[in-house]
């Protein structure tokens, strides 16, 4: 840690925000945290007399369960939103949503929202710290660094890694943080998948655009798949899911091509058979539910560090 | 009020008489005296030393929102703003509620018109609502008074329908402007796609969306031999394509606007919903390409594409807000930008905004010929000022450029030899 180093972030909005220092900072917090959650009794009172708001726009079983949980074991009080009870369905705009809820003094506002930018535009109209839990294609930074914080408790470092990013770059929030995240860190991203899923640029945030799957995999520290999302029929951006899998699939083979001791991670949900194979996901190398642990840690450490800065 | 006028000491530019040189404007009943007319006792005389007077700039591409959307702008409230930004005359896109497809609405425009502070030339709709399906009737519209036709704000995307607008336009001399944008293409992106759609996260409008559907704009043109009008060109390709065509004679003309020539994708950067337009901001290329095809001739007009929203559309997520910023104001001090740092003259300058858009729509104007009706601007090309929220005088404040400190702008604004807009003293 440099001297002198003092976490300044009010809100988390994105990777792109975040320096090394920053980034390093919040890792080492959550490794410090991730005790608590092991403990008979999972709680301390750090974030006592706290209010959060958990306002989810979108569907989320993972991502919202393991802030509420990171939040009430600091014993914070926690209010979840979600989309289907929300003034959204009665036509109230998501500022008029922020102000109201802005009205009634939270600390944090952690939101999850379909279109990019949500989270920036929150901040626009509110005093509250804002988290970003995922916003449309742009970030979720919260995963980037569950991820980063994975990666370093099994390789000891992230700097000078191979990390092979495999599967749909265009629309995945997950992929943009951590092509930000490693690369800030130090370490090379190699991402590979359908031309059609790899968006207009993306050598620019630091990524390597490999042209075959081997490319990518190749002696990788760190073998990712991502998310199909099986919804997005209107674009044709492939013939078929059996194609996908046959294709760009994750299988034992293609993690064979990686090193010895490389790690298949994903954010999940799992499309089993599509994107991953079972018998990757549950197989030996698969660090996907250590992952989900590391989440409750990373999220305790950003809602402590962002009310240390309030 | 009087409408006589003598205007002292200004540079008068005036390319279409070839006059370029410091001398006193007359006004004498609203017209534009001889050299040599005897000064009459009752007349107003304003000290222009130090500005460029010229012929009335008239706006060929304008969102007037009535009517319909009258919450946004109006007729009056919207030709205050362009007088106010130095514009005698402007022409008003049809795709109001209802869509300017038939006689009765643009008579109603040209009705409200009357109580407005410029000259107002609605375009009418190719076709009928603006559905792409079959064409309006442009008989009775040139009848009521259009000055041209397009569907602006989409595009025709049926080929044949495009190709018989231009023929059949071509007999009521009624331009034809062409908003060019391969709809399958843009898909339901936001913003230029590239390096800062991906950083963002916002879905991504490629450029070539906009350049196939002006290649057929021209392939057209050149098949049937009718002029076309390609609208709001925001591309390298876009402005290469219509170069090429003009040099082998295609009857092409084009308009880009000062956010093309100013601005780039970046300007989204922080989710900006004043960035947000249709076409998008593109890359620093094509905003050198642009700037290229301004110098030299490539294009024929700056326009605005004055676009008012109010902040119902536009302080909500990036995805769900209106196209669109607001130009009339803010169009005579970024184009004159341009003569500063020595890309377009000052004469092609009045070309851009006079004399080329008055030719194109075949209006009144571009020149202050003697005996023509008094459409003058008096321009202060140092005068520097900020551009703020408090200070627009339209409706709407959607501009990217609020906050921005210009030097140069419009001082005074005569139609008919009327002052419409004065900061003079």
């Amino acid at each position: 840690m440099t001297a002198g180093y003092h976490f300044s972030q009010k809100h988390i909005l994105g990777i792109n925000h975040l320096s090394p220092e920053d980034i390093n900072f919040i890792l080492t917090t959550a490794e410090s945290f991730k005790e608590i959650s092991t403990r008979k009794i999972k709680k301390v009172p750090t974030l006592r007399g706290h209010t959060i708001v958990n306002l989810f726009f979108e569907p989320s079983t993972r991502t919202r369960l393991s802030f509420e949980i990171a939040a009430k074991r600091m014993s914070a009080d926690t209010f979840n939103i979600s989309a289907a009870t929300s003034s959204a369905t009665k036509g109230e705009t998501l500022v008029d949503t922020a102000r109201n809820i802005s009205a009634m003094n939270p600390d944090i506002i952690i939101i999850r929202h379909a279109f990019s930018g949500a989270a920036v535009m929150l901040t626009r109209y509110i005093d509250a710290a804002v988290i970003n839990a995922g916003d449309g294609t742009h970030e979720h930074p919260s995963q980037g660094l569950l991820d980063m914080m994975t990666v370093r408790e099994h390789k000891g470092r992230l700097d000078g890694l191979k990390i092979a990013i495999i599967g749909d770059i265009l629309h995945s929030r997950v992929a943009h943080s951590n092509i930000l995240g490693f690369t800030r860190m130090g370490s090379q991203v190699f991402v590979y998948g359908p031309a059609t899923l790899l968006p207009k640029g993306l050598d620019h945030l630091g990524a390597k655009i490999c042209s075959s799957l081997e490319e990518a995999v190749k002696e990788a520290d760190v073998v990712m798949a991502l998310r199909i999302q099986k919804e997005r029929q209107n674009d044709p951006l492939f013939p078929s899911l059996r194609e996908y899998a046959q294709k760009y699939g994750v299988t034992r083979d293609v993690v064979g091509l990686a090193r010895p001791d490389a790690i298949v991670m994903h954010p999940g949900p799992i499309n089993r058979g599509v994107e991953l194979m079972s018998d990757v996901a549950d197989g030996p190398r698969s660090v996907i539910l250590e992952q989900v642990t590391n989440g409750v840690a990373v999220r305790m450490a950003l809602l402590y560090l962002v009310m240390g800065n309030s | 009020m009087s409408e006589n006028w003598l205007l002292k000491n200004g540079r008068i530019i005036d390319p279409v008489n070839s006059v370029d040189q410091q001398k006193d404007l007359l006004i004498i009943g609203g017209r534009l005296a001889a050299a040599g007319t005897p000064v009459p006792e009752n007349v107003q005389t304003v000290d222009a030393s130090g500005c460029w007077i010229v012929p009335g700039l008239i706006d060929m591409h304008v969102h007037l929102r009535e009517p319909g959307e009258e919450y946004k702008e109006d007729i009056v409230s919207g030709t205050m703003a362009a007088a106010a930004g130095g514009f005698t005359g402007v022409a008003c896109m049809p795709n109001t509620s209802p869509v300017n497809d038939c006689h009765a609405v643009t008579s109603f425009i040209l009705e409200q018109a009357e109580k407005g502070f410029a000259r107002v030339y609605p375009v009418g709709a190719i076709s009928k609502s603006s559905k792409g399906e079959s064409l309006a009737e442009f008989g009775e519209m040139k009848d009521a008074g259009v000055v041209a036709v397009s569907d602006d704000g989409r595009p025709v995307l049926n080929s044949q329908l495009m190709r018989r607008a231009l023929e059949y336009a071509s007999d009521y001399n009624l331009a034809v402007i062409s908003h060019s944008e391969e709809i399958s293409l843009a898909q339901n992106g936001v913003m230029n796609e590239g390096m800062v759609s991906t950083r963002l996260g916002l879905r991504g409008i490629p450029a070539v969306a906009e350049s196939i559907m002006v290649y057929r704009e021209i392939a057209l043109s050149e098949y049937t031999g009718k002029p076309v009008h390609i609208a709001h060109v925001s591309t390298a390709m876009s402005a290469d394509l219509i170069r090429s065509a003009k040099s082998r004679g295609v009857r092409v003309t084009a308009e880009t606007t000062p956010h093309y020539f100013t601005l780039t994708e970046e300007a989204v950067e922080g989710y900006d919903t004043n960035a947000k337009m249709n076409p998008p901001l593109r890359s620093e290329i094509d905003r050198q390409a642009i700037l290229s095809g301004l110098a030299d001739g490539t294009f024929d007009a700056v326009a605005t594409d004055h676009a008012p929203h109010s902040s119902l559309e536009k302080e909500v997520e990036f995805d769900l807000a209106a196209n669109g910023i607001i130009g009339l104001e803010t169009a005579v001090s970024l184009t004159l930008a341009l003569v500063r740092d020595g890309i377009i003259s000052e004469q092609r300058f009045v070309e851009l905004l006079s004399v080329n858009p008055a030719r194109i729509l075949g209006v009144p104007g571009g020149a202050l010929s003697d005996g023509a009706a008094a459409d003058v601007t008096v321009i202060h090309p140092e005068m520097e000022f900020e551009y703020t929220s408090e200070s627009v005088v339209s409706k709407s404040r959607n501009s990217p450029f609020l906050g921005w400190k210009f030097r140069g702008r419009s001082v005074m604004t005569l139609v008919d030899g009327k002052v419409m807009f004065n900061i003079l003293p």
